[in-house]
C-alpha cells in the first residue's frame, strides 16, 4: 500500500524503515530526553536540599520541584521513550508501515501540549501537591487538563501501535510469529489501555471537583482508582524494559531467548496478575479489610514476581549461552568477565538488569508485604525502592538502548565515546547509590517528601538518628554523581545528533556500539544440551539474597509495638 | 534473535530446559511460601494494621477529642501548649491531625492496651511514629480504630509523612510511654 519511496533498507540490520515512522520515533526520544535533562536536574536540586547540609531550596520550592520532578520523569520522560518504543517494535522490527502517521503526530502534539500545560500549572505554584495528587488538597484545574491531555494523547498513540500490528499481519511483512520484543512491547501496549482508563476514570472527576462542579471525592476511593493507573503504569515500564534487556543482548551479542515459550508466558504474566487494584500502595489506609489486601497484593500465588523471576534468569542465561557460543567458555563467569563492557549498551543493560533484581526487586515485594509495609509506609524507603526501579532499571535500560536507537534511527555516529563508555557507570553508581541510602534513611523512619528533618521551625523538638542525617548527605553526593551520568548522556546523545558522523553514506562504517557478529551465533541449545552455570550461581546469590533480606524484615517487625 | 521472529515457526511445543524448569518451580513456591507468611501472621503474628475504621464526620471526632481533653488533661506542653492528657488503660483514646499539628499529647502507661482512634480535619496527614517506626495513613472522613500496647517506656514523635501542605515538616507531636505508677 505505502509508496515504496517512504521506505529504506537499513546498512546495517537489513530491516525496511518507514521513514515516517522513523520521524516519529525521532520526535518521541527527542522530546523524552528533554524531559529527562529537566525533570533530572530537579531531581538533583530536590536531594541536594534533603542533604541537611546544603538545603539549597526553600520549601515552597522544594514541593514545588518535587511535583515537577515527579511528573516529568515518570510520566514524561518515560512515556514519550515508550512511545516511541512502541512505533520501533512495531513498525521497524515488523518490516511494516506505521499505521496513520498522521494521527502520530496529533498524538505526539497532544502529549506535547498536555506535558506542558502540566508544568507551566506546577510552576506556577498552585499545583504543588505531588504527582499522585492525592485528594482533598487541590491542583489549579489546569494541572488535571495537562494530564488528561497527556493521556488522551498516549491512549491514541497505543492504538497506531495496535493498528500497526494489524497491518503487518494483514500484509505479510514478517513470518511465523512477532518478534520477542515485539510480543514484551504488546503487553506493555494492553496494560497501558487498562491503565489509561483507569487514570480517565479518576482525574476526570477529579478536575470537575476542582473547578467546582462535584463537590467531595472520597479520598480512599481516589486512591484506589488512582493506583490502578499508577500501578499498572509501572507494569508497564517493566514490560519496556525487558524487552529493551532483550532487543539489547540480541543486537551486541546475538544472543537468543533460551525458550521463547518461557519468555513470553512471562510476560503474559505481566497482563494476567497485573495488579488491578494495586493493594500494595493501600496497604497503609483505613477502611479496606485485609483479606482484601493480602489477596490482592499477592493473588494469593506472586505470579507477577514470578514473571520478573523468570526474566531474571532467562535474559542472563540469553548472554551466557551467546558469549559461550561466540566461544567465551572459561570456568563459571568467563563469559560475563570477557563481555563487551566498553559497551555502553551492554554495560548500562547488564546494570541495570542487575540493580533492577537486586536492589528493586526484592525491596518492592518486601515493601509489599501487607504487615511489613507498616514500617515502610511512606518513609524514604519508598522512593529508594522505585529509584531502584524506574531509574536503575528503566531509565539506565533505555539510556543503554539509545545507544543502538542513534546509530540506526539517527543514522549518526555516537560521538565522544569515551565518556558514552563511562556513563552507565557513573549513573549506575549513583542511581544504586540514592535507592540504598534513601531506603537505609527509610529503615531508620526518615519521612518521603519532607523539607526539614531536624523539624528547626517545629513548636516540639525531635532528632532523627544520626545515622539518618548521615544517610542523607550520602545520597545527596550520589545524587551529584546520578546527575553527572545523566548529563554525560544528555551530552552525548545530543552531541551525536547533532553532530555525530552520518552513517547513511553507502560506504560509511559500522557504528561503533553496534559489533558485527558471526553470521550465525548458531540456534540456541535444545533441552538437555543447555549450560549455563555462570546464570545459576547468579540466580542462586539473587535468591538466597532474597529469602535473607525477606525474613530479616519480619524479625525486625516482630519488635515493633503489638497491635490489631 | 529476540528482535526477530522465531526462527523456529512452532516454538510453543519446546521441550524446557532443566535448569529453567527447576528455577520456576522454586519461584513459584517461594510466591505460594510469601502469601502463606501475610496470613500466618494475621494468626501468630503481633502487629497486625486493625480493619476497624468508621466513616465519621470531622466535626464530630473532633468533639470525642475534646471530651478526652477536657476528662484527663494533666498538663501543657511545648511552645504552642498543647495538652498532654492521661486517660486510663484500657480506654479509647484519640490522636486529631489537621494544619499542621497533633493533638493532643498523649500519655500511656507502659504494656497496657489503648483504642487509639486516628482521623484528620482537612486533607490526609502520615501518621509516622519515631523511633518505633510505625507508619498509617491518616484520612479525612475515616476514623480507623487500632488497638496498640506500647511495650517499652520513652518518648515518641509523630512525624507526618504525607505531605500535606507547606507546614507539613513542622507538624511533629508526641506520645509519651510512662511506666505504671
Ligand atoms: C539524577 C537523577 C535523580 C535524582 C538525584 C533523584 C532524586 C530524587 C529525590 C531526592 C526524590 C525525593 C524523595 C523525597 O523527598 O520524597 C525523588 C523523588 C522522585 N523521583 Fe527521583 N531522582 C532522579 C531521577 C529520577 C528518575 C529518572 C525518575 C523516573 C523515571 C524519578 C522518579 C521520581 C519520583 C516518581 C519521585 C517521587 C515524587 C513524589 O514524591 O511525588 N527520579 N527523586
Ligand atoms: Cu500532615
Ligand atoms: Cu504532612
Amino acid at each position: 500500500m505505502a509508496a515504496s519511496n517512504e521506505f529504506r533498507t537499513c546498512s546495517v540490520t537489513g530491516l525496511k524503515v518507514h521513514l515516517p515512522a522513523e520521524a516519529l520515533i525521532k520526535a518521541n526520544a527527542v522530546v523524552a530526553v528533554v524531559f529527562l535533562a529537566v525533570g533530572g536536574l530537579f531531581g538533583l536540586l530536590v536531594a541536594l536540599t534533603r542533604w541537611q547540609a546544603v538545603h539549597i531550596l526553600p520549601a515552597e520550592w522544594f514541593y514545588l520541584l518535587l511535583t515537577a520532578h515527579g511528573a516529568d520523569v515518570l510520566l514524561f520522560w518515560v512515556i514519550f521513550f515508550e512511545v516511541a518504543l512502541l512505533y520501533f517494535a512495531s513498525a521497524i522490527l515488523l518490516n511494516c508501515r506505521l499505521a496513520t502517521p498522521w494521527l502520530a503526530w496529533v498524538a505526539f502534539a497532544l502529549m506535547l501540549a498536555g506535558a506542558a500545560i502540566a508544568n507551566v500549572a506546577v510552576l506556577q505554584g498552585e499545583s504543588s501537591v505531588m504527582f499522585t495528587s492525592y485528594v482533598p488538597m487541590k491542583a489549579a484545574p489546569h494541572f488535571y487538563v495537562g494530564l488528561i491531555v497527556f493521556a488522551v494523547g498516549t491512549l491514541t498513540a497505543v492504538g497506531i501501535f495496535f493498528g500497526t500490528l494489524v497491518i503487518a499481519r494483514e500484509e505479510r511483512t514478517y513470518q511465523g510469529s512477532i518478534p520477542l520484543v515485539t510480543f514484551g512491547a504488546l503487553t506493555a501496549a494492553i496494560i497501558a489501555v487498562f491503565t489509561l482508563a483507569s487514570g480517565a476514570i479518576i482525574l476526570i472527576p477529579t478536575f470537575l471537583w476542582s473547578v467546582g462542579l462535584i463537590t467531595t471525592i472520597d479520598p480512599v476511593m481516589y486512591k484506589v482508582i488512582w493506583w490502578g493507573m499508577g500501578h499498572s503504569s509501572q507494569q508497564i515500564n517493566v514490560a519496556a524494559h525487558v524487552a529493551v534487556w532483550y532487543a539489547i543482548a540480541a543486537v551486541v551479542l546475538g544472543a537468543k531467548p533460551i525458550s521463547e515459550k518461557v519468555s513470553r508466558t512471562a510476560f503474559l504474566m505481566y497482563i494476567l496478575f497485573l495488579q488491578l487494584a494495586s493493594a500494595h500502595h493501600l496497604l497503609a489506609e483505613p477502611g479496606i479489610s485485609s483479606e482484601w489486601k493480602v489477596f490482592n497484593t499477592s493473588y494469593a500465588l506472586y505470579l507477577a514476581v514470578l514473571g520478573s523471576m523468570i526474566h531474571g534468569m532467562s535474559v542472563p542465561g540469553a548472554i551466557e549461552a551467546a558469549q559461550r557460543k561466540l566461544g567465551f567458555n572459561a570456568g563459571i563467569f568467563g563469559w560475563l568477565r570477557k563481555a563487551p563492557w566498553g559497551n555502553p549498551a551492554f554495560s548500562g543493560m547488564f546494570i541495570s538488569l542487575v540493580l533492577f533484581g537486586f536492589l528493586g526487586g526484592i525491596s518492592g515485594v518486601v515493601l509489599g508485604t501487607e504487615q511489613i509495609n507498616l514500617m515502610m509506609h511512606n518513609t524514604l524507603y519508598v522512593p529508594g525502592h522505585f529509584h531502584a526501579t524506574v531509574v536503575a532499571g528503566t531509565t539506565l535500560a533505555f539510556m543503554a538502548f539509545t545507544y543502538l536507537a542513534v546509530p540506526l534511527v539517527f543514522r549518526r555516529e555516537i560521538v565522544l565515546p569515551t565518556l558514552a563508555k563511562w556513563q552507565p557507570y557513573l549513573f549506575g553508581l549513583g542511581v544504586a547509590g540514592i535507592s540504598l541510602f534513601m531506603m537505609g534513611a527509610g529503615t531508620l523512619g526518615v519521612a518521603r517528601r519532607h523539607w526539614d528533618i531536624t523539624f528547626s521551625d517545629a513548636p516540639l523538638t525531635f532528632e532523627y538518628p544520626p545515622a539518618a542525617i548521615l544517610m542523607m548527605g550520602l545520597n545527596g553526593m550520589s545524587a551529584v554523581l546520578a546527575a553527572i551520568g545523566g548529563l554525560a548522556y544528555v551530552l552525548v546523545v545530543v552531541g551525536s545528533i547533532l553532530f555525530g558522523k552520518r552513517l547513511d553514506a553507502p560506504d560509511a562504517e559500522r557504528p561503533r556500539f553496534i559489533p558485527r557478529l558471526p553470521t550465525t551465533v548458531a540456534a540456541y541449545g535444545s533441552a538437555g544440551t543447555l549450560h549455563v552455570p555462570g546464570t545459576i550461581v547468579l540466580v542462586t546469590v539473587f535468591f538466597m539474597s532474597f529469602v535473607l533480606y525477606y525474613f530479616v524484615n519480619w524479625k525486625y517487625l516482630s519488635e515493633i509495638w503489638p497491635m490489631r | 534473535m529476540a528482535i526477530t521472529s522465531p526462527e523456529k515457526r512452532v516454538w510453543w511445543n519446546e521441550p524446557l530446559h532443566r535448569p529453567e524448569v527447576i528455577w520456576i518451580t522454586i519461584a513459584f513456591l517461594w510466591g505460594l511460601l510469601m502469601f502463606g507468611m501475610m496470613v500466618y501472621w494475621h494468626v501468630a503474628g503481633r502487629q497486625n494494621l486493625s480493619n476497624e475504621a468508621y466513616k465519621v464526620f470531622p466535626e464530630k471526632f473532633a468533639e470525642k477529642v475534646e471530651d478526652m481533653v477536657a476528662k484527663y488533661k494533666v498538663r501543657e506542653e511545648g511552645a504552642t501548649k498543647i495538652p498532654v492528657v492521661r486517660p486510663p488503660p484500657g480506654s479509647d483514646v484519640y490522636v486529631l491531625s489537621r494544619l499542621w499539628e497533633w493533638w493532643p499529647i498523649l500519655e500511656l502507661e507502659k504494656g497496657a492496651t489503648y483504642r487509639l482512634h486516628l482521623s484528620s480535619m482537612d486533607w490526609q496527614h502520615g501518621f509516622s511514629l519515631q523511633p518505633v517506626n510505625i507508619n498509617i495513613q491518616v484520612h479525612p472522613g475515616y476514623d480507623l480504630v487500632l488497638s496498640i500496647t506500647p511495650d517499652k517506656a520513652g518518648e515518641y514523635t509523630i512525624v507526618c509523612n504525607e505531605f500535606c501542605g507547606i507546614g507539613h515538616h513542622q507538624m511533629i507531636g508526641k506520645i509519651h510511654v510512662v511506666d505504671k505508677k
